[in-house]
């Protein structure tokens, strides 16, 4: 199932944030959409998900998601957004119960996505109890739980501290290399664009169009922190976002 | 490079002995120390340190005259009532009524308002008709209102379990739909982005987030409920504790004036330890 979006504008009263965007998301591939802070990323990523509906322009689906999607579009957020009051496998639950699945089915589901992200050992812990690295895996558990056509993750690394960072990168990075999925990820963090894009869409300030679109052809499994030509990609985008950000970071202060 | 390394190691040696004798001098202490305070734990005993203190002033200065027993009555003397009250049945005949009434009174305030509490948290036109009204009504005292229920009621216990549940009715309904509205945003949006049903979101995410600030309204309800139970009884009934303080009032028996205000006190314990371990039964994944 493919995402494409139409000739997108939108305003929030007087503010114009997106004008005349257009883009489409690939089956199996994760693109990441970077810009400065303001431009409009996450109010496009709830376009994309249907939790708000811009002025004018389309977002459209093509082709089904397949049979066993529960929830085509899923979102990690960057705060997580776990119950604190349920456990890892009762947060994951949660976005089974209203599916009519059998219980063997729903503890079938719960054991794979912990097993798949190492969280085995902690399935009965409440999320007080988890580092944030931790809680970040269960909600990626949990959006993975209901095999979504297309995850979109809004600055999931972002509450994170850089090591752990690292971390949920490689996990990204493996969970993708065994099972390719679709993403939408929004980030500001070059770094992390550089080694998670298929695509990386580089957004102009507010109001957010496309600047840029950077193809890197280098294979996830084998893009590492580091490596020369992923180097050079990400200057080549810090290039790009330099300007914008910092006119972005004046307008700022002038509102 | 050699010479360099040997200035280093002597001066190595020597700014140790330079620092050890600095620690003496007048120019050298310790950081004060100022992130203390503003961080009460709770020690059990100090509670009931502070009421034996009180209790035992009060048998010193009855039994030695210094105060006068017109003004308080001898603790002991109290105990004795209270003693005589248990044996002779009259205890249970008093206060089985009074946590009748208490119960039944406080369990239709607070049921309706929570049910409207959260009607009020979740739909606009249910927030915009009845805010106004619940703050209209919250600074009534309750009590005032007591002829009406009444009449309206009975003088039995309908007009009792009435104000009652009228009182403690619009402290949760405020303490409700306060927690309604602070509940995180950011959960319901993930409830909704997962396709949650709306009766989902409510039961698992909005009420038992708004658990916290629901149980903490209880705790205020339950208290005035305790007020209420006893100015009842006073305008009206044969049995119950405020029937009892108020037949002691009356002849000026402070020793069994005293008595029922112990019972009443008791009570108050009661309840605030009961929503103790409620809360910490329930709350139990609080940071
Ligand atoms: N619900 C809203 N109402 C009004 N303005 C909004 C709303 N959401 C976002 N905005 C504004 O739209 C702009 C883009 O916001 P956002 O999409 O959150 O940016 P980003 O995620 O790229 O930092 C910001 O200037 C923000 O203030
Ligand atoms: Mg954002």
């Amino acid at each position: 199932m493919d995402i494409r979006l139409e000739n997108i504008s939108h305003s929030y009263d007087s503010v114009e944030v997106m004008r005349d965007l257009s883009l489409t998301i690939r089956s199996g591939e994760i693109v990441c959409i970077v810009g400065p802070s303001g431009c409009g990323k996450s109010t496009l990523l709830r376009f994309i998900g249907g939790l708000e509906q811009p002025a004018s322009g389309r977002v459209l689906q093509i082709g089904v998601p397949p049979e066993d999607s529960l929830n085509p579009l899923t979102y990690v957020f960057q705060d997580f957004a776990l119950l604190p009051w349920r456990t890892v496998e009762g947060n994951i639950s949660l976005v089974l119960e209203d599916h009519k699945l059998s219980k063997q089915r729903v503890s079938e589901i719960i054991d794979d996505v912990l097993h798949r992200t190492k969280l085995a050992d902690f399935a009965k812990a409440l999320p007080k109890q988890l580092s944030g690295g931790m809680k970040q895996r269960v909600a990626i558990a949990r959006a993975m739980a209901v095999n979504p056509a297309v995850m979109l993750m809004d600055e999931p690394l972002s509450a994170l501290d850089s090591q752990t960072r690292e971390l949920l990168i490689d996990d990204l990075v493996s969970l993708w290399v065994r099972e390719p999925f679709t993403a939408v990820y929004v980030t500001h963090n070059l770094s992390e664009a550089v080694r998670l894009g298929h695509r990386i869409v580089v957004l102009s300030r507010r109001p957010g169009q496309i600047r840029d679109i950077v193809e890197i052809d280098v294979p996830l499994a084998e893009r590492a922190a580091g490596q020369s030509a992923i180097e050079a990609q990400q200057n080549k985008l810090w290039e790009l976002l330099r300007d914008e950000a910092r006119a972005a970071d004046s307008e700022l202060i002038d509102a | 490079m050699r010479d360099s390394s040997r200035a280093f190691g002597d001066n190595d040696s020597g700014s140790n002995g330079t620092i050890s004798t600095d620690s003496d001098s007048i120019n050298t202490r310790p950081i004060r120390f100022r992130g203390g305070g503003f961080k009460p734990t709770s020690n059990r005993w100090a509670g009931f340190i502070v009421f034996a203190l009180l209790i035992a002033l009060a048998e010193w200065g009855t039994r030695t005259g210094w105060i006068s027993p017109l003004t308080l009555p001898k603790p002991s003397d109290v105990v004795q009532t209270f003693v005589e009250l248990f044996e002779s049945g009259l205890l249970f005949k008093h206060v089985v009524p009074s946590l009748t009434r208490l119960l039944m009174g406080s369990l239709i305030g607070v049921s309706i308002g929570i049910v409207v509490g959260v009607a009020i948290g979740l739909f606009s036109h249910v927030r915009s008709g009845l805010v106004p009204l619940v703050a209209a009504i919250f600074p009534i005292p309750k009590i005032a209102l007591l002829p009406l229920f009444v009449i309206w009621f009975g003088i039995d216990e309908g007009s009792k379990y009435a104000l009652i549940a009228f009182g403690t009715f619009t402290p949760t309904v405020v303490a409700t739909y306060g927690a309604v509205d602070n509940v995180d945003r950011t959960l319901i949006r993930m409830g909704q982005s997962f396709g949650l049903s709306w009766f989902s979101i409510v039961r698992k995410i909005v009420l038992p987030g708004a658990l916290p600030g629901i149980l903490s309204g209880l705790r205020i309800s339950l208290a005035i409920a305790i007020i209420l139970l006893v100015a009842a009884e006073m305008l009206g009934a044969e049995y119950g504790i405020g029937a009892y303080i108020l037949e002691a009032g009356s002849l000026y028996d402070l020793e069994r004036l005293f008595a029922g205000v112990v019972i009443l006190s008791l009570l108050g314990v009661c309840v605030s330890f009961v929503i103790g371990v409620l809360e910490r039964r329930m709350l139990a994944w609080r940071v």
